[in-house]
């Protein structure tokens, strides 16, 4: 009997001290927010261009973790699709074409003649890539623009281009072989035989 | 005496030298081109700075373009001329892609600017030295192009055990070094004592595969001759000896870790040409305007190797070599294994090309198609850099980068040994190239969508902050007008002001709803405060002196805001009675009952009100302790505070740096002071429950007291405190 007590009693106490830790370790190390809200807003383009239909990439991603389709950014295109799939563990979905279509990286160039110092593109700009003041030239910071298109709508005037960022040599990249080709794989004679028998 | 110790790296190749075609003929030196095309970036890092101008004349040696950066460097005009374009032509680059080039008309008078040999570089100082190399263009001739002023200057920070020169041309076909050391020989053991002096390292060793007896012995003749401690390394013909981490492990047996540097090491490894190169900028005053270059392959006729100018067109050098266009079948630019196919024979020389390769198509057969892995394992066999690449091509082709990434794929020095001894003829380094971009696409992406994400949350918290503020401005001018409106009636006796009158009521619900706000804005503003008091605590402990009247004058600024807050929250506060009287309205329609139970609720929310009123008082009073200069000013608002009732602003005063104890006591008061608002605020919550529901005013009623007590306490106790706030600043 006094065993059986005895067992209980440890037992007890090391649930206490258990619970106690746990319960320690629950306040001292808490994290805040969703972390798998910043981990989705990690993986999208981060071009604020509310193609998506949400006001920037954060509220996408808050959509997405609670249940919208991953293929609503065509900025990011199939690899931001892919990653998002490999993250959330669901299937890669193609772009869903009702929110545009991927394109070439581009960037916005304001024709500076035209320009008329309106201020309305700097408004618009997510990212404060449009330098410029009232009745003044305005510009471009390519470095910085992250190619959303919201700045050609509200231009009154008509005098930004999205231009396709080129291939320099410094972004230049090597393309990936083609793999064993085709011919290759009729190298072995038994190979070549069943499909050469029959033509 | 003068042979080093020679250790081993792993894996490595034994393919066709195929040097000594290119030996046969001396060294060449082509005419003048028709034209000389000079790309901005020859070298690794930012493109130079063009600081000339179409139509410019310039004479051989004249600096064309200028260092644009840290990682940047020189560029000089190959011979006298004049200066045609500054346009995009086409550059040797795997990619075939075209950039900007400085294209030079060539007057044939091939005349030299004046030059400026560094006679003195013994006596001066070694950075002025370095600065001179980098005027002078120096880049590193290997392959890579690295400024070498850069490269030195890494190296002069930590103490040099090892100072090796790279002769070892393992790449089949070039010959360009090995002619090199045999023409230049005294230049070379110059330029390597110009970087001994500039370095100092413990040993300088030559290393030299040896299959160039010829230069080895014109070498080890000069070192004899100069009695010179340089040692010479014969290393075994392998490839790849001569990459710079290959090298190092051949002669110090030391592997350089993944990640490192030779210079973490203490090594430094340079090219024999960027030794050439050194010696004829500081003996010469030469700026690098030629170097030689190996013309080989079967298509030549005379195959050699030539000094050339830089920016000389390649079908100018084809030509010098009698090329046979009947047998060119491919056009390879570096060597056999690391080299690279050229489409157009209209790109020119730059200052790392080191050979050119006319190969026929016997000598280069088209690739064979590439087969399946049989998992052989011959490609780790030959890897120099102990890596697996097998497991490397899995990743590339499943392009998961991140194993790739951990499977060190960043430390394979694309020699291509994994490629030439892979049965299944698998393009193992393209695979490796082709991830390579791909991973520093990824990276650098992602480091523009961090910048674009940050731009962007700066702005918004930017908008927000404005919107606020407005939303602040347009609250006080509101509030400015409800005062007003207000003023007369808080003079006025209870009893009038029980009165329910229309004209009364209506501004003052909406203040009502603006209550909360504006207590938040008190209570954002109050925090505010003492976040400031304490970093004006901290800059007085440390004795900040510029700080302390930044901050005093922030924190004077922050109790003005509170201030205005509070006067508009006490405004507020004042209308507030006339909530009750809307209930009471209807109330007095029904029943007298209720009316007077409305009544005695809106005495207490005056009574309330009052206490209010008075918490503003001490303060007043703390202020005027605190401004022994400004007192009658402070008295004059007192006044005007009995007078009127109205709280004084005290944002007028320069507050007096106070003491630590001073800023503790009055971080209590604001404590007491907040609990008591938050104390009134309830009893006024609950008072209006009260009119609203006349059926449960036992119930209310005995929870106003309570809260009515703990009012007092507070009060109580914050009276105490003020007082002794009062008493501390009088000690002073």
């Amino acid at each position: 009997m006094l065993t059986v007590l005895l067992a209980i009693g440890v037992l007890v106490i090391l649930s206490l001290i258990f619970g106690g830790i746990l319960g320690y370790a629950n306040v001292r190390f808490h994290v805040e927010g969703d972390p798998i809200v910043d981990q989705i807003d990690a993986l999208l383009p981060q071009t604020q261009c509310g193609q998506c239909g949400h006001p920037g990439c954060k509220p996408y991603a808050q959509a997405i973790a609670d249940g919208e389709a991953i293929n609503h950014c065509p900025p990011g295109g199939q690899a931001t699709i892919q990653a998002l799939a490999d993250l959330l563990d669901v299937e890669a979905i193609p772009l869903d074409g009702d929110h545009g279509t991927e394109t070439a990286k581009r960037v916005a160039v304001i024709r500076e003649d035209e320009c008329i110092g309106c201020t309305k593109c700097i408004q618009a700009c997510p990212v404060d890539a449009i330098l410029g003041a009232a009745k003044q030239m305005h510009t471009v910071i390519a470095d910085e623009c992250t190619g959303c298109d919201l700045c050609v709508e509200p231009c009154p005037v008509d005098c930004i281009d999205m231009i396709d960022v080129g291939v320099t040599t410094k972004t230049w990249s090597w393309d990936k072989p083609q793999g064993i080709s085709a011919t290759s794989l009729n190298i072995i004679a038994t190979d070549r035989q069943t499909e050469g028998t029959h033509s | 005496m003068n042979t080093a110790q020679v250790f081993s790296f792993h894996g490595g190749i034994h393919p066709e030298e195929n040097k000594t075609q290119s030996l046969q003929l001396p060294l060449g030196r082509p005419s003048l081109p028709s034209e000389l095309i000079l790309p901005l970036g020859q070298h690794i890092g930012q493109s130079s700075r063009p600081v000339v101008n179409q139509g410019d004349k310039v004479l051989k040696g004249d600096v064309i373009a200028t260092s644009n950066g840290f990682l940047s460097s020189y560029l000089h005009a190959p011979t006298s001329g004049a200066i045609t374009a500054i346009e995009e032509r086409p550059i040797a680059h795997p990619s075939g892609l075209s950039d900007l080039c400085i294209v030079l008309h060539p007057d044939g008078e091939d005349r030299w600017t004046e030059l400026k040999p560094l006679n003195n570089w013994q006596s001066i100082d070694k950075a002025e030295i370095l600065a001179y190399l980098s005027n002078m263009g120096i880049v590193g001739m290997g392959g890579a192009g690295f400024p070498t002023q850069v490269k030195l200057q890494g190296a002069q920070k930590s103490t040099l055990s090892h100072f090796i020169i790279n002769a070892a041309e393992c790449e089949p076909y070039i010959t360009a070094d090995d002619t090199l050391m045999r023409e230049k020989t005294h230049e070379l053991i110059s330029g390597i004592e110009v970087f001994q002096h500039l370095i100092q390292a413990d040993k300088v060793i030559i290393g030299i595969e040896d299959n160039k007896p010829t230069a080895i012995t014109a070498i080890n003749a000069v070192i004899a001759e100069r009695n010179s401690n340089i040692q010479v390394a014969v290393v075994p013909t392998k490839y790849p000896s001569g990459g710079e981490k290959q090298l190092i492990q051949l002669l110090t047996g030391q592997e350089v870790p993944s990640g490192k540097h030779p210079a973490d090491m203490g090594i430094l490894c340079q090219n024999v040409g960027t030794c050439v190169a050194v010696h004829d900028a500081i003996y010469l005053g030469k700026p690098l305007i030629s170097r030689i270059t190996t013309l080989t392959g079967e298509a030549l006729t005379s195959p050699q190797n030539v000094e050339v100018l830089l920016g000389t067109p390649i079908e100018h050098l084809l030509a010098y070599a009698d090329v046979q266009h009947s047998r060119l079948n491919r056009l390879i630019l570096g060597g056999p294994m690391m080299g690279y196919t050229l489409d157009s024979a209209a790109v020119p020389i730059v200052k790392t090309t080191n050979c050119i390769l006319a190969a026929s198509k016997k000598e280069f057969p088209a690739p064979a198609p590439e087969q399946a892995c049989i998992r052989c394992g011959m490609c780790e066999q030959a890897c120099p850099a102990s890596l697996l690449p097998q497991q490397l091509l899995w990743f590339s082709k499943s392009q998961e980068h991140e194993k790739a990434e951990h499977y060190n794929l960043f430390d394979c020095i694309e020699c291509g040994a994994c490629s030439y001894v892979c049965p299944s003829s698998i393009p193992l380094v393209q695979y490796y190239r082709h991830t390579k971009s791909s991973i520093r696409d990824a990276r650098e992406a992602n480091v523009k969508s961090d910048l674009a994400k940050q731009r962007f949350e700066a702005r918004k918290a930017r908008q927000e902050a404005e919107a606020a503020e407005k939303e602040a401005k347009r609250l006080a001018r509101q509030k400015a007008t409800t005062a007003k409106s207000a003023e007369p009636k808080k003079a006025a006796p209870v009893a009038d002001s029980i009165a329910p009158t229309s004209k009364t009521a209506a501004p003052a619900s909406p203040a009502v709803d603006d209550t909360k706000k504006l207590k938040v804005d008190v209570a954002i503003g109050k925090s505010k405060l003492k976040k400031l008091q304490k970093q004006l605590l901290d800059a007085q402990e440390n004795e900040h002196l510029e700080d302390i009247s930044a901050l005093q004058l922030q924190v004077t600024d922050q109790e003005n805001l509170v201030a205005e807050l509070e006067k508009q929250l006490a405004a507020v506060l004042e209308s507030a009675p006339s909530v009750a009287k809307v209930p009471v309205d209807d109330a007095a329609k029904k029943a007298k009952i209720d009316a007077a139970i409305a009544k005695a609720a809106v005495k207490k929310v005056e009574k309330a009100l009052k206490k209010a009123e008075e918490m503003q008082a001490p303060e007043v009073d703390a202020i005027r302790q605190q401004l022994k200069d400004a007192q009658q000013r402070a008295d004059e608002l007192e006044q005007a505070l009995s007078s009127s009732g109205s709280v004084t602003p005290k944002a007028t005063s320069p507050a007096t740096p106070a003491s630590a104890a001073e800023l503790d006591l009055a971080g209590q008061v604001k404590k007491e002071k907040i609990a008591v608002a938050l104390a009134n605020a309830q009893i006024n919550k609950l008072t209006k429950r009260l009119a609203n529901a006349p059926e449960e005013a036992e119930a209310i009623q005995a929870e106003i007291d309570a809260a009515k007590q703990r009012l007092q306490t507070a009060q109580a106790l914050l009276n105490t405190l003020v007082q002794s706030q009062n008493s501390t600043q009088e000690n002073r």
